[in-house]
């Protein structure tokens, strides 16, 4: 370090010019790195728009011939929503609707789930708590795909998984089961934004004689805004992002009751997938991209506040 | 939480005997954990000793209705006018005695005492003619057999939990009785569950949820792995093994995997070292990179003086917030052999073949190539997160800190390395060990970068040469069948990703602490 520090005062560089060199070499690794981080995502939402045909009339997919689109429009957009993908008219629009009652019934049950065991870890005190606390932990450490096989076989004897396409919509009830089950095992980031909020106000509210449930619900959940947006929008987003999951539970059901993620990734490596379908997969990226980019840029605030408060808890 | 205490001086003199520290700590966790484990049993064996004795003590004390609620749930409940409740009791007891005795059946395989008898794995090779799809049908399932088993275990559980729940609740009420009180009435034992029993109103339904998706699907993966299923024997159908048909095979899978008695065997066990090595180099790689990078990150956007703090903090967030399995098949076609980047050095004559970034081109691709690239993409994923999260911390650090170190005439780096990383590190240490964990259990990076390739000669079961332990153990569920392997290797992965766990949470802070920090 001294050595370093030797060499510094050699240069006799006054502190502005020291300053003024280091703030342009912060903006041009910032720009770098932005750019890094930006262009795979301009790819793929350029690729959405790009209209290359082929010799037949169809929709190339990726183009190795000119790295910029020369030709651009919506119809790898038109197609997505009107071609019939693995038999099924109107896929795309099917697979985009049972993602969403997927993702509305999870958000609701987990974020409930979660807060409730969140508050009795952090504000109650009874036996088995430290219990229940390390067999979530122990629990969590077995790898989530071991146990994901026998949650098939589970929702399958009772006719939730692998429906054909009359009953697809069992199949998305075994899903929104299978997503939302596990979700009150989440709870310790909201319990570590519990956890900050000040127990005198419990312990006073207690010797106003408020119940348990009265405190839950009449002091600690008003106070609890941001940790619930945050537990929404991870439990809301969560069906839209997940892949392999929905891959084991509904994988081999009739193409109806696929997730979005599903019936991406089986346009490009299914059965009857078709690297022409390139395209048309992004054009499918920037329609559940955009969405989940603005809600979550739309909710920045609280959910940097949950990432934080889930660094300190783990 | 606040200040640092004197991070640990990490000088030549010690460094040199790190290795040695580390194997004597390895060492004395084991003998901590044989500790530990023996008198976990002593005291569970004192505490059930205890309990026995206090339920004979209860028969002896209680009154008439408590000696009759040892044989029919509610029994003390009617005796005190607790009608409902005990309604409530006996209702659930005859569902029990009912879902015993008559054995309800789905899918020709039935729960109940008939589910117990099942557990043995003993089903015949019958069938029948399913007459709407005309098709030769299977009766006898032995994977439902082991689920419907374990359910039934589950509801026996969970009456004894009811059972003694009945003789408590009739003893209370005995006790209020002898003490002049009158026995509680269903409207004060529901407000009670809102206050003082407010827990179990609480967690019951999550307790329910996991017990059913998460326990017993995991005891049935244990038990897995124990069996002879794999879809080689199954269609086999020799003598022993008939379609949906498996039996309990002892520890044989897993001694199978160190002697190589097996094809499957020998493969599994030649590749196993290999793969374990990777899935550790892995998950080493994936969680410093991006701890470290998404710090220095931080440290870029929130340095002072640097404008447009939030559209550069945008831009990054914008990769968290793109659903993963897009970024990564973004990824994946652009780094491919078709994809623009090979294109783009091709046309500027740089190479002459396209490179197969991620392995999945040719089976000639360098590993090494693959493993570097699945660890870069991954800090491209990663590192946007721990900026953010880290962003917050960064602000906390007391201001003084650094004030008192510029005094003492350090530098920026010395700063960096003795202030800001060491209380970083300290506030975030149980975050770094669940990101160790998932990274050893991260499948989606791996499955829809590389899938797994490289691929490597030798055989069905090997695994490629970027496959991580969990991605193995989805190719020998899913692809092979291989049931009962894969399961194998899933327990290997529990026992490795508890070890590090145990060693590392707890010793941490905030766990000893968690009571305090508050």
């Amino acid at each position: 370090m001294t050595n370093s520090n030797k060499k510094f005062h050699g240069f006799h560089l006054t502190q502005r010019t020291n300053n003024i060199l280091s703030r342009t070499f912060s903006y041009l690794g910032l720009v770098l790195l932005s750019l890094i981080w930006i262009i795979p995502i301009l790819w793929i939402v350029l690729s959405a728009f790009r209209t290359e045909v082929n010799s037949d009339g169809d929709l190339i997919g990726i183009v190795v011939s000119n790295y910029f689109p020369t030709q651009l429009g919506f119809d790898n957009f038109i197609n997505l929503f009107t071609n019939s993908f693995y038999g099924v008219k109107y896929a795309f629009p099917m697979w985009m609707l049972n993602t969403l009652i997927i993702a509305v019934v999870d958000c609701i049950v987990s974020t409930f789930l979660v807060l409730s065991v969140a508050y009795c870890m952090s504000k109650l005190r009874f036996k088995l708590r430290k219990a229940f606390m390390n067999i979530t932990m122990i629990l969590g450490l077995f790898p989530g795909f071991m146990s994901m096989i026998a949650v098939y076989f589970l929702l399958k004897s009772i006719g939730l998984a692998g429906n054909t396409a009359e009953t697809a919509y069992l199949n998305i009830i075994g899903l929104i089961l299978a997503y939302s089950a596990g979700a009150g095992m989440g709870f310790q980031i909201a319990k570590g934004f519990f956890d900050v909020l000040p127990t005198s106000l419990v312990e006073s509210a207690k010797l106003d004689g408020c119940s348990n449930f009265k405190i839950f619900l009449k002091i600690i959940l008003p106070m609890s805004k941001p940790i619930i947006i945050y537990t929404a929008l991870m439990s809301f987003t969560g069906p839209w992002m997940d892949f392999i999951f929905a891959k084991v539970i509904i994988g081999d059901g009739a193409p109806e009751c696929w997730t979005v993620s599903v019936g991406l990734y089986s346009l490009l490596f299914g059965a009857q997938s078709d690297a022409n379908f390139f395209t048309q997969f992004a054009a499918g990226c920037v329609c559940i991209g955009i969405p989940i980019v603005a809600l979550f840029m739309f909710l920045q605030k609280y959910y940097v506040e949950g990432v934080t408060a889930g660094a300190v808890k783990g | 939480m606040t200040d640092v205490k004197n991070p640990a001086p990490q000088d030549g003199a010690e460094k040199g005997n790190v290795f040695l520290r580390v194997l004597k700590a390895i060492g004395r966790f084991f003998k901590n954990i044989g500790k530990s484990i023996g008198s976990f049993f002593a005291r569970l064996g004192l505490k059930i000793g205890r309990a026995f004795k206090k339920f004979g003590q209860t028969f002896i004390d209680g009154s008439v209705g408590t000696k009759m609620s040892y044989f029919i749930c509610g029994a003390g409940n009617f005796y005190h006018k607790q009608i409902v409740k005990g309604i409530l009791f006996l209702v659930l007891q005859v569902a029990f005695v009912l879902f015993m005795v008559l054995c309800p059946e789905i899918n020709n395989t039935p729960y109940g005492w008939k589910a117990l008898q099942n557990l043995a794995l003993k089903g015949s090779p019958t069938t029948y003619f399913d007459p709407l799809t005309l098709e030769k049908v299977y009766k006898d399932d032995s994977k439902l057999f082991l689920l419907f088993g374990l359910v039934t275990i589950t509801a026996i559980i969970l009456y004894i939990f009811i059972w003694i729940a009945n003789i408590k609740s009739s003893y209370k009420s005995d006790q209020d009785v002898k003490a002049g009180r009158k026995p509680s009435t269903f409207k004060e034992d529901c407000a009670n569950l809102l206050d003082g029993r407010f827990h179990i109103l609480m967690l019951t339904p999550t307790c329910v949820a996991t017990l059913i998706f998460t326990v017993i699907p995991t005891v049935f993966m244990i038990c897995m792995a124990f069996t002879t299923y794999n879809d080689f024997d199954m269609n086999a159908a020799s003598d022993l093994y008939y379609k949906n048909l498996f039996h309990w095979n002892g520890i044989i899978n897993f001694t199978d995997i160190f002697e190589g008695n097996t094809t499957l065997g020998s493969e599994i066990g030649a590749r196993f070292l290999p793969v374990l090595g990777w899935t550790m180099i892995w998950a080493i790689f994936a969680t410093f990179t991006c701890y470290f990078g998404g710090i220095l990150l931080a440290i870029l956007i929130n340095k002072k003086g640097i404008r447009f703090k939030k559209v550069f903090r945008t831009i990054f967030i914008l990769t968290i917030a793109i659903p993963q399995f897009v970024s990564l098949l973004a990824m994946r076609n652009l780094l491919s052999g078709q994809g623009p980047v090979n294109q783009i050095l091709q046309n500027l004559g740089w190479i002459d073949t396209a490179i197969g970034f991620l392995g999945n081109n040719t089976t000639g691709d360098n590993p090494y190539v693959a493993k570097v690239m699945v660890i870069v993409i991954n800090m491209w994923l990663g590192i946007p997160y721990t900026m953010l999260m880290t962003s917050g911390i960064l602000m906390n650090i007391p201001t003084d800190l650094y004030e008192a170190a510029r005094v003492d005439g350090a530098g920026k780096m010395k700063m960096l390395f003795k202030i800001t990383f060491p209380y970083i590190i300290f506030v975030t240490t149980p975050y770094l060990i669940s990101s160790f964990v998932g990274n050893i259990n991260s499948f989606n990076t791996i499955f829809l970068l590389t899938g797994g390739g490289p691929s490597v000669t030798g055989g069905t079961y090997v695994a490629g040469e970027t496959d991580l332990l969990v991605t193995w153990l989805y190719k020998l569920t899913i692809d092979n069948g291989e049931y009962n392997t894969g399961a194998v290797i899933g327990i290997f992965t529990f026992l490795i990703t508890a070890t590090i766990t145990l060693i590392t949470y707890r010793r941490s802070k905030a766990y000893k602490e968690e009571d305090t920090f508050q």
